[in-house]
Order: structure tokens, then sequence, then C-alpha cells
């Protein structure tokens, strides 16, 4: 059967009537293609997050669920817990440290790369692929290189140098400060070292683009006008990759904030807790002792010292967008 | 030009000693595991094995096989799944932006920082009551789940690449919004989907909270098998060695004959569209 057509629209508003109706449809689509995935997040994300808050104001420290109120007594505890207080010392040095020296490594070794180097391929390769192993797999293979007594000490040794890497209890430049010694402690700087080896190649990927992206006239004209290498590298370069170290800090310190594998691998809580985090705390807490409350403010204070981070950045780098 | 003609061979050794400081590892990797177990002592960890011994790969195979298997059970349909959705959900927001979809995206986004902690103790009462726990699917399903923020992020930067002018010339030749997606987007976001295939398949082989607190015993993927033999008694390290070198070998693989998207995956997942 042939629909008879209305005589008086043009064939122009049929067209742009067509079009309107498939536009709506099309809007429809791609509110339907998204949704699923936005439904997720929600409920996954934001959902369970705020479950795990729920939880963490709750009584349910046993094998069964028990969700009464018990307001901050979660919280009052884990921070009077020699743990706890050791744990948060513990993330403060290490992410120090780790950002530190992921920096420093990146940045350098990418400058010395971009130097016209030959065989760079082959450099850029070697410093890159620890970023393509697991972090267990780099905490098993540099606990047998850090053991105090074997792995690198057997060089060391030679030196006169005996460091027991993670097994050192000793806290450098402590002082008493709550229950814990606060000050670095000296069995963390082996978990550093694995930790900086294995993201080392994601700074430099980062320096590295950021050099490549700075055209070569800017170094030229600065050359013209007498410049030392140095000084160019001081005033001109460095400044410009400012946005670069921003955004390693942002990343690093997050997988510094909840990091988890690499310690449980390598070191586990270690003796008095030198080497623990509040992921392996959790962890052990809740999986292993059944304190669930505990374990779920464990995640939150995590939580919360993570956001503290991306938040701010998120809605910063969005807005730099627009 | 006299400092720069100093400068290089400095500039070399440094590479060098670095390279050697970063090679160390594997080379104590290679050389522990092709040890027999009565060679491996402590004084004589950096030097070459006298007789190449296999038997601590055939350990560490015959313990990991089945969880190695496991893991690509895991990693294929995980990745194949989020890729698929973060392209859908990139398209979207790239492209046919609606009101308070930035808002949507960051919502989105926030999700790729989150400490896993902090979702893990609903998220196994959830698997648990939907009889999810200790699967491999329930696995499969969480990696889909929690890998949504940075699929998103990465497709929705490519595509955001792509002309407006494009999609509206498209328009006027009557494509519709999934024409569009399958005969432009897709096509034009090839590479993409392998930059972020690489990226998943590295980041879900490599996890570990997940694997550790959803599964026990016989459903666990690699990197858990591999952490639990070192729970032995007595540290078996030639075979911990192979162990670890096995679980590695397949992003380590990846790595190698796809090296240039690996690294741009690692770019495209930490810089902000």
């Amino acid at each position: 059967m042939e629909t008879v057509k209305p005589t008086h629209l043009t064939e122009q508003t049929v067209a742009s009537l067509s079009k309107k109706k498939r536009l709506s449809s099309d809007q429809l689509m791609a509110i339907g293609f998204i949704l699923p995935s936005f439904i997720l997040i929600l409920i996954f994300v934001y959902g369970f997050i705020g479950w795990t808050g729920y939880v963490s104001f709750s009584n349910w420290n046993t094998l069964v669920p028990d969700f009464s109120f018990a307001g901050l007594k979660n919280y009052l505890f884990l921070f009077q817990d020699f743990r706890f207080q050791a744990d948060l010392r513990n993330t403060i040095f290490f992410t120090i440290l780790f950002i530190g020296f992921v920096i420093i490594s990146g940045m350098g070794l990418a400058i010395l790369l971009d130097q016209k180097i030959k065989a760079e391929p082959v450099f850029r390769n070697l410093f890159f692929f620890p970023m393509a192993l697991s972090f267990v797999v780099t905490g098993v293979v540099w606990q047998w290189l850090l053991n105090p007594s074997t792995g690198v000490n057997l060089f060391l040794n030679k030196l006169g140098m005996n460091p027991k890497w993670y097994t050192d209890t000793n806290i450098l430049a402590g002082f008493q400060w709550g229950k814990i010694e606060f000050g670095i402690p000296a069995a963390l700087i082996a978990v550093v070292i694995a930790a900086v080896w294995q993201m080392t190649g994601f700074s430099l990927a980062m320096y590295l683009a950021g050099l490549r992206g700075i055209p070569d006239e800017v170094r030229e004209a600065a050359r013209m006008d007498g410049a030392s290498e140095f000084l160019i590298y001081r005033k001109i370069i460095l400044p410009l990759l400012r946005p670069i170290t921003v955004s390693v800090i942002i990343i690093m310190a997050h997988i510094s904030l909840k990091i988890f594998d690499l310690i449980y691998a390598m070191t586990g809580p270690g003796a008095n807790f030198v080497t623990d985090v509040p992921g392996v705390y959790m962890f052990e807490t809740t999986f292993r002792g059944n304190y669930y409350a505990n374990g779920a403010a464990i995640a939150m204070i995590m939580l919360v010292s993570v956001a503290i981070f991306i938040v701010p950045y998120l809605i910063h780098s969005r807005k730099a967008e627009r | 030009m006299v400092l720069q003609r100093i400068s290089k061979p400095i500039i070399y050794f440094i590479l060098i000693a670095m390279s050697l400081f970063f090679l160390m590892p594997v080379y104590v990797m290679i050389i522990t595991s092709l040890k027999p177990f009565d060679e491996v002592t402590l004084a004589t960890m950096w030097q070459l094995p006298t007789t190449l011994d296999f038997s601590g790969y055939a350990e560490a195979f015959g313990k990991l096989a089945p969880n190695l298997m496991n893991s690509f059970y895991l990693v294929i349909p995980a990745t194949l799944l989020s890729a698929i959705l973060g392209a859908m959900n990139g398209y979207v927001l790239a492209k046919w932006k609606f009101k308070g979809a930035d808002v949507l995206f960051t919502v989105i986004l926030f999700g790729m920082f989150i400490p896993y902690q902090s979702i893990l103790i609903p998220l196994i009462q959830f698997l648990r009551e939907a009889g999810l726990y200790n699967s491999i699917l329930g696995l499969i399903f969480v990696h889909v789940v929690y890998g949504l923020p940075i699929t998103t992020l990465m497709f929705r930067n490519f595509y955001a690449n792509i002309p407006d002018e494009m999609i509206e010339s498209a328009q006027i030749d009557g494509a519709g919004f999934l024409g569009i997606f399958r005969h432009i987007m897709i096509p034009l976001s090839v590479t993409s989907f392998v930059v972020v295939a690489i990226w998943q398949f590295t980041n879900i082989w490599n996890e570990f909270l997940f694997a550790v607190t959803i599964t026990t015993s016989d459903q666990q993927p690699v990197m858990v098998a591999l952490q639990n033999l070192s729970g032995s008694q007595i540290v078996h390290w030639n075979v911990q060695m192979a162990g670890a070198l096995l679980a590695a070998l397949p992003t380590l693989l990846v790595y190698i004959l796809l090296g240039k998207y690996f690294v741009k995956g690692l770019l495209a997942g930490s810089v902000k569209g």
C-alpha cells in the first residue's frame, strides 16, 4: 500500500522533518550506548564506595555481618593503632622517595636520550620493559636481588658495605611521634628501588614525548643568543616540561597511595611494620582477620588520600580542555 | 663544542651503566632459573650455571600451567569486552555530546583512580550473591567494569581527533548514529583498538588484588599462583625465577612485538585529553 503524500509539504520541509526525527532517534541511541556503562559506574564505583563508607561506621568486625552503627569507633581505633600509624609514616616516605626518584631518573634519562644518541631505540626499550611486568614479578625478583645475605650484597660486601635492605628495622632520622618512631624506615629503601626500577619507564616515556614536542627552533634561537646547553635546559626546556611533571606526580602519587601487590609480594608488613602500607593492612585485616569494618575504614582513608590529589586534578584538566 | 665532545662519552657511560642496572634482574632471573636447585647457593648467585638445567622450568610449568590457562581465559574476553564498551562510550562522549556529557565523563574518569580496596568489600558481597565469586567469569566482569574509565578515556581522546566535518558529511549522505560508528569510526580506529587491547591485556594479566580476593585455589590467575610459589617452606629460587619468567612472558612478548603501541597506550592512559 502506498501512502498518500501530503501535497502541501515542500520537499525541503520533508527533508528537514525527517532529519529532525532521525537526529532525535540518533540521540536516543547515543544515550542507549552509554547508559549501561554509566549505570555500572554509578553502582560499582559510587554505590560501592558509599557501601564501604557505611560498613566503616558499622560493628562488622567478625565473620557475621553486623551493620549496627558504631560511629567513629573504627577510625578512632586506627589512628591510635601502632600498625596504622606506622603505615601512614611509611606511605608518606614511600610516596616522597618514590615520586622523587621516578621523576629524577625519568627526566634525566629522557634528557640524555634526547641528545641524538646512537642506538637510542635500544636504550629506550631497555628502560621501558619493566613497565610490561607485574608488580608481583618485580617483587619476587627484587626480593631475591636485595636478599641481605646474597644478591647485590655480594658486591657491596667487597666495598665494606652490608645493608640489611628490607629486613632493616632502623628508622632513619627518627623521633618518637604517637606510638611510632617517625622518620624514614631504612627497609623502605629496598622497596623504593624496586618500584623505581619498574616505573621509571613511565616517566621516561612522558618526558621523552614532552621533549620531542618542543620545536627545535626554540633551542636554535637560544643557541643563537649564545646560551649554553645547560642554560637552555634550565631556563627554557624544564619550565616547558612542568605540565608533564605535574601529570607524573599525580599518576605516581595515586599508584603509591594505593600500592599493595609490590609490597605484598616482596616484603609483606615486615618486622615492626617497617614496610607495611594501608593496602596490605586493609587486605590482611579484612580478608585474613575478618575485621570488615576496620578494613572498610582503612579503605575509606586510602580513598580520601587519593581523592585529595585526583579530584582537583580532574576538575582542572576538564576546565583546561574547554 | 669542546663541552659537547667531552660530554658524549659521559652520556654513553651513564646510559650503559643504567642499562646494566635495568637488566640486572633479568640476568639473575634467567641464570637462576636455569640452575639445578643444589647449585642455587647464595655465594654463586651471580655466576652462570655450570650446566643448563630445565628442571626449574619443568616444576614451575607443572605448577603454573592451569593458572596460566586461567589467565588466558580471563584476559581475552575481558580485553575484548572492555575495548568494545570503551569504543561505544568514547564515541558518544566525543561526537554526540549531550547536556552534562563533560560532567558525566569526569564522573566516569574518577573510577580510574580509586583504590580498589574502597569497593572490595561490597564487590565480594555482590559476587557471592550473584554466584560469581571464585570464578573466572566473576573476574571478567570485574575487569570489564573497572576497565571502563580508562578504555572510555582512551577512545574518547582518539575519537575527539577525528574531524567533526567527517561526521557531518556522513550525515548528509544519510548515515545515522550506528552507520557512522560502524563505517567511519571503527575503521578509523583500528590502531586505537590495538592500543587499548594491549593496555587492557597487560593490566588484567598483571593485576593481583582482585585476583587474590575474588578467586581461590584452582580458579586463580597466574600472578596469584606465582605469589603462592614463594609461600612454601623452602624457597626454591630456581623454580620461583622460572615461574616469574613464565608469568611475565606473555606481556613481555606483547611489549617486544608491539612495543610502539604499548608506549602509545602508556601515554594515552595518562595524558588527559
